[in-house]
């Protein structure tokens, strides 16, 4: 990854008493794709808006490829965004939505080139064969294709994707998710890309940005952040089912639960402090080998996996066990916590401990 | 036993639409069914007619063993979710929770002690009093849920329900539901398109397309044992992968050659030898340095607990392989891959269906 294309300096935005953007400091390097990740209302289309320079931030400074773009307008950018919704013009044939952004004023492009420009995007898009047909008459897939295409086709520096997948089926964001990142690869052209879909998060990204309340809560590469989650807050963002998170104090040679159970033996190196939150992930907790009973409360068969919740020490856990396992509810099992798969934060914190990656 | 059956019913809607072209499913006492298809394959319709929304063009709906076609919404006493939480604006939660129960003239009391035990069970007391305009999406929605819970009506009817809401909320309200349903223990009829819900919830997944069901089973019935090439790519995520190819006897034993690629793989089947789409789950292809399929990494998709690695492998299809989540992939990497054939799945080219 050659260089930084975008950097964002300490930028900061307020919409009347509420703070959108906080402090927001990043880079996207030239060749990536870079996920922010966070819940409704984390600031994460403000945050591109203001890349896009369809908002000025109210402090700090964006900079494209080293010059500074704060002040510039959204077509001085040269950055190119989709949104959820499609945003096409219904009237239009998919050729004429797709030719728009090349007639634009100042572009000067020839007929033969703009053609030209239209089928190499409709086939990198596979949408050749809807070229003709008015865009009111596709689907949703179709639709997002199309104004995935209008981005693309003029070659922008930067792509700006705000939610693009979430109004389509999950078979077909599936399957977009997939050409998406294999499209962006070989036009080597870097993206952001916001989502509150930890699936897209962390299949897509090169790297995460985790935002919550306007705040970077935690930047790195997928497995980072997935494994070595900041703070419960972010680890709670991630994972399907959540990581698994149990408030335990110490007593003698073990972490117990708020029930006095032993949920895990105590490492030597962690000592600081009497009452820890423990983190551990559904699929680093066995169903046998623990010493203290739990009872299984429900089994959900996810395919290749069941996901199983269950009562074990006085409160409710997932554990995920391979398809083949025969389970019920009503089974009574013997959970154990993978030392290898646990996360400690203190009460209120940074990660204190940290299992590899 | 049976509850609700439906009986050749369909739609065909006034501008010709044929939005379900006659469906036969029974649902039986307090089965947990979930209709699951894309847009547009008819499942919405039904629940519509199912709850007395639209009139089916054909066909009869049977509610315990009497004939409902007809009847209004009200005289079938459905209890109602949609993905867009219709609450009382004027209402505050408590009020609105309650409605349904002051509507069918409950005594205050046990009306007070009924909303408590719904809103202790999805953690919104704290919310009792405030508005609707108050709430977050997820909280107008947890609301609602409560408000359809709060009585037991004959049949619950859920219109992706958990369509708007963040992953995590989805989950955990996912689990509300289930539970809630088995402790009650009323037939419910749920509609998705996202499978992985379908496979959570269900006792039967029912599988639609174009207006009519291709396959009605258990959530590993439809995963293991798809009855057509749809269903094998629609369950399960990704879904299926599929190789077109042909089978043929080789010195009495069967192999595979796939199109577009020199591979011949053995198969252990009982399928007779032919132009056929081989199917498998990611799950069972494995890297192999000794195997019969080589290919290229084109994408390892990191997904927390696993990873799924598409490799080019010059078949019809890309295939996708579940790789542990500590085994990355770097694109274009080459790799030698085997199928587990205990696993192999075999659809009639032109039909799709199971051979």
């Amino acid at each position: 990854m050659a260089g930084t294309l975008l950097k964002l300096e300490n930028v900061g935005k307020r919409f009347g008493a509420v703070a959108a953007l906080r402090d927001v400091s990043l880079e996207v390097m030239a060749d990536e794709l870079l996920v922010v990740l966070g819940p409704t209302g984390a600031g994460k289309t403000t945050l591109l808006r203001t890349i896009a320079g369809l908002e000025a931030p109210d402090n700090g400074r964006v900079l494209m490829a080293g010059a500074d773009v704060t002040d510039r307008s959204p077509a001085d950018r040269d950055v190119a965004l989709v949104f959820q919704d499609f945003s096409l013009y219904p009237n239009w044939t998919v050729r004429r939505n797709l030719e728009f952004p090349l007639k634009a004023p100042g572009r000067n492009m020839t007929a033969g080139q703009i053609a030209e420009r239209v089928e190499w995007a409709a086939e990198l898009l596979k949408i050749t064969p809807l070229l003709d047909r008015r865009s009111q008459r596709l689907s949703g897939g179709e639709m997002q294709r199309v104004a995935i295409g209008r981005a693309i086709v003029r070659r922008p520096r930067l792509f700006l994707m705000d939610e693009p997948l979430t109004n389509l089926d999950a078979k077909l964001r599936e399957v977009l998710r997939v050409e998406l990142v294999c499209l962006r690869r070989e036009l080597q052209t870097p993206m952001v890309y916001v989502t509150h879909d930890q699936v897209e998060a962390l299949s897509m990204g090169d790297r995460i940005i985790v935002l919550s309340e306007g705040a970077i809560l935690q930047t790195g590469r997928p497995e980072d952040i997935y494994r070595r989650p900041s703070a419960p807050v972010v680890a709670r963002q991630l994972g399907q089912p959540g990581i698994n998170l149990i408030n335990v104090s110490r007593s003698g040679r073990f972490w117990v639960s708020e029930i006095g159970v032993p949920v895990a033996p105590l490492r030597s190196d962690e000592a600081e402090s009497e009452h820890m939150i423990l983190g551990v992930r559904p699929e680093d907790i066995a169903a046998t080998g623990g010493t203290h009973t739990g009872t299984v409360r429900m089994v959900e068969n996810t395919g290749p996996a069941k996901i199983l919740l269950v009562e074990w020490a006085g409160c409710e856990i997932h554990i995920i066990v391979p398809a083949t396992d025969q389970v019920s509810p009503g089974d009574v099992i013997h959970p154990r916590i993978d030392p290898d798969g646990m996360l400690l934060w203190p009460k209120d914190g940074p990660l204190l401990d940290s299992p590899k990656a | 036993m049976t509850f609700l059956d439906m009986q050749g019913i369909g739609k065909t809607f006034p501008d010709g639409t044929e939005a379900v072209r006659g469906i036969d499913l029974s649902v039986g006492e307090g089965e947990f069914i979930v209709l699951l298809g894309p847009s547009g394959c008819g499942k919405t319709t039904t629940l519509r007619m199912v709850a007395g929304l639209e009139l089916p063009s054909i066909g009869r709906i049977m509610m315990g063993g009497a004939d409902v076609t007809r009847l209004r919404p009200s005289q079938r006493d459905v209890g109602f979710v949609f993905q867009f939480y219709a609450l009382y604006p004027h209402l505050n939660v408590r009020a609105n929770i309650a409605f349904p129960l002051e509507s069918i003239g409950v005594p205050r009391r046990e009306r007070n002690s009924r909303v408590a035990e719904v809103a202790r069970a999805m953690g919104i007391e704290p919310l009792l009093k405030r508005y609707p305009r108050q709430l977050s999406g997820g909280d107008q929605q947890r609301v609602s849920l409560a408000r359809a819970v709060v009585r037991r009506p004959r049949i619950y009817l859920m219109d992706e329900p958990l369509g708007t809401l963040d992953a995590d909320q989805r989950l955990e309200l996912r689990e509300f539901i289930r539970r809630r349903q088995q402790e009650m223990k009323v037939a419910t009829i749920y509609v998705t398109h996202d499978q992985e819900e379908a496979m959570g919830l269900a006792d039967r997944v029912v599988v639609m397309r174009n207006g009519l069901i291709r396959q009605a089973g258990s959530p590993a019935e439809v995963y293991n044992d798809p009855l057509d090439l749809f269903v094998a790519g629609f369950v399960g995520s990704p879904g299926m992968n599929f190789i077109h190819g042909t089978l043929r006897r080789h010195d009495n034993a069967l192999v595979f050659e796939p199109e577009g690629a020199d591979a011949s793989i053995p198969i252990h089947s009982e399928t007779p030898p032919g132009d056929v789409t081989l199917g498998i789950r990611p799950e069972y292809v494995f890297s192999d340095p000794d195997g019969p399929i080589e290919g290229s990494v084109v994408l390892d998709e990191y997904q927390g607990g696993f990873r799924s690695v598409h490799v080019d492998t010059g078949f019809s299809h890309n295939l996708v392989m579940r790789a542990p989540a500590d085994d990355r992939h770097a694109t274009g990497q080459r790799l030698r891959l085997n199928l587990n054939h205990r696993h192999t799945r075999f659809f009639n080219r032109q039909t799709g269906r199971k051979l």
